[in-house]
């Protein structure tokens, strides 16, 4: 980790009654770095906040959002819940996977784009909906999704 | 963003107006006035004003916020809290989302004014971590009143009154929805429910005596306080007064959030999002978000409060409406359910945690035309098995609109085992 995320991580401390209150902010901040948080990084976070390295961990994979593993340069998920499945979004999950040659879980060859589901987004007035690299692309249909993935560099 | 509801009441009102999301835009349409009427009155007469105004939780549970706020206790040597819980992620529901991000200062508002009754001397509003531009804009927010002195010490012009207020954002579980998961969370933790008691006003977040309400609720604070009980009172049933924002989704012309008072018939609601979709039969429909039995289209007149629902078989929980036109296959809705809650559940109770992975299974196999004889039976007793022993009521939750479909839509089960496959062609894709 670098000593400038490092200071910010300590400056987070005394927004909590106890420190530990701001280890979610803290992996934010770590995760920041490269896109994901390896155990090596999870150790340094383990030793700014006193805690068993092994706690870390079992926080950075309860979480879906903290990612121990190297992820693509884009992310795209695809809501599947219930409102926007009834609005087709598993046909346009199926079809987003085919146009990148890649299946849910899965990141593109050349390292582009992460593709996934999510649980619901709330956007169900708006289904189906795309969150990419954390923006909501919302109302869409397969020629919109596909449009958006296609300008991800 | 999502659209400013079509129909208006209060919360809603100037929601199409971006600067309202602004504290001077807010000002002028006469925001922050409730916080001045509570700040000249006694902690014990605005608890009592909540508590007299009958306003109930809009998380789900439906608590009397009134009473809530009296649970925590007077004298504390230790720092009171207060917990906004913007975590919202249930399947169906998207209104905090909506107002967090056209109407934060009522949320802050309503914070400050709970604040005050209850002596606590900061708040988290633990926002969940996909909504970016909700926790953007209260961060806003907060700034623009520390700018002006209304929040830290001896704040809004009142000597004596402190308070703070932090945004801690989740980073994707559902269950930190749940007000001792969330609790869990803000602590840094996995957010693992607690078992209760202690409840929070006792033991909160990191021991401390808390307040956990929803985003929602707090949003209607002000208003309380600035129009009166009466007022309020005006709105919805004598059990359930004010309004709420019902989202309306899934096969209908135009989805969306329309905020009308609770009691309103469910058949109105519908018809206000365009009724269903291409002219199509209604099916079914979940009142209150994913975790609550899905009722048949017979059930349109219900009024939606709970005490009409639970006289269905059903609940109010988040007001989240989903629609389903007669394409659809009771089955497959069955599997996207059992998924959710088999994804989310945080497997502290073998009952849930088993529970939720059969239900899934034996879903999918009989979706798949694979179902055994006594698979149904199965199906049916599971949901028994799996209500009110586990620590958390998600268990309850995922078993719910299991039993809905059970008991409405049976016929679709049964299809299934002798065609060994699903006679839906047209229906969505699984
Ligand atoms: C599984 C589960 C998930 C929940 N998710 C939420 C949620 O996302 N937002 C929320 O406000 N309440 C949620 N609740 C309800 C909270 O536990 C709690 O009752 C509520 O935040 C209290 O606020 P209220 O009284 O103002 O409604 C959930 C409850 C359960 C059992
Ligand atoms: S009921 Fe389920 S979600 Fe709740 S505590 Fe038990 S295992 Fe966790």
């Amino acid at each position: 980790m670098r000593a400038e995320t490092r200071e910010r991580i300590e400056k987070l401390f005394d927004r909590y009654p106890e420190k530990r209150g701001a280890l979610l902010p803290a992996l934010y901040l770590a995760q920041a770095e490269r896109g994901f948080v390896d155990r090596e990084a999870a150790r340094e976070v383990a030793e700014l906040f006193d805690l068993a390295p092994v706690e870390v961990m079992e926080v950075l994979t309860f979480y879906n959002m903290f990612h121990t593993e190297p992820q693509g340069r884009h992310h795209v998920y695809v809501c599947t819940s219930l409102p926007c499945s009834l609005r087709g979004s598993r046909t346009l999950l199926r079809e987003l996977g085919e146009h990148l040659g890649v299946g849910p879980g899965e990141t593109t060859a050349d390292g582009r784009i992460s593709l996934d589901r999510e649980e619901c987004l709330g956007s169900c007035g708006t289904a189906p909906v795309l969150r990419v690299d954390g923006r909501y692309c919302e109302n869409l249909d397969l020629d919109s999704a596909r449009r958006i993935v296609d300008e991800l560099e | 963003m999502i659209e400013a509801p079509a129909t208006t009441s209060y919360l809603s009102e100037h929601y199409a107006d971006e600067a309202y999301a602004t504290l001077s835009g807010y000002e002028a349409k006469g925001g922050y006035q409730g916080l001045e009427k509570a700040l000249g009155m006694e902690p014990a007469a605005i608890r009592e004003a909540v508590k007299s105004s009958g306003l109930r939780g809009r998380g789900g549970a439906g608590f009397v916020a009134g009473v809530k706020w009296g649970f925590m206790p007077e004298q504390s040597d230790a720092m009171k809290l207060i917990v906004c819980n913007g975590d919202e992620s249930e399947p169906g529901s998207f209104k905090d989302r909506l107002i967090m991000e056209r109407g934060p200062h009522q949320v802050l508002e309503g914070i400050l004014i709970g604040a005050w009754a209850m002596g606590a001397e900061r708040t988290y509003i633990y926002v969940r971590g996909e909504y970016a531009l909700s926790a953007d804009r209260l961060e806003r927010a907060i700034q623009e009143l520390r700018d002006k002195g209304k929040l830290g010490r001896d704040c809004s012009g009142k000597s004596g009154f402190s308070h703070d207020i932090i945004v801690h954002r989740g980073a994707g579980a559902y269950i930190c929805g749940e007000e001792t998961g969330l609790l869990e969370s803000l602590e840094g933790k996995k957010g693992q429910p607690r078992s209760k008691p202690p409840f929070p006003a006792q033991y909160g977040a990191f021991g401390l005596p808390t307040t956990v309400n929803n985003v929602e609720t707090f949003a209607h604070v002000p208003f309380i306080l600035d129009r009166g009980v009466d007022w309020f009172r005006g709105f919805g049933t004598e059990k359930s007064p004010g309004t709420t924002l019902f989202g309306v989704s899934g096969h209908v012309e135009r989805p969306g959030l329309f905020e009308k008072p609770l009691g309103t018939p469910l058949g109105e609601l519908i018809e206000l999002a365009g009724g269903v979709r291409g002219g199509r039969a209604l099916k079914g429909v979940g009142p209150g978000g994913l975790s609550m039995p899905i009722l048949p289209s017979s059930d349109l007149d219900v009024g939606m409060d709970e005490e009409s629902l639970s006289a269905r078989g059903s609940h109010l929980g988040t007001g989240g409406i989903m629609v389903m036109d007669e394409t659809t296959c009771m089955v497959r809705v069955a599997c996207v359910i059992s998924y959710f809650f088999r994804e989310e559940s945080c497997g502290q109770c073998t009952q849930c945690r088993e529970g939720t992975g059969w239900l899934h299974k034996l879903s999918r196999r009989i979706e798949g035309g694979r179902g055994q004889p006594g698979d149904l039976e199965v199906l049916g007793r599971l949901p028994k098995m799996m209500e009110a022993q586990t620590i958390c009521a998600f268990s309850d939750a995922a078993a719910w609109p299991i039993q809905g479909l059970l008991r409405h839509f049976r016929d679709d089960f049964e299809s299934h085992l002798p065609e060994k496959s699903c006679p839906f062609g047209e229906g969505f894709e699984l």
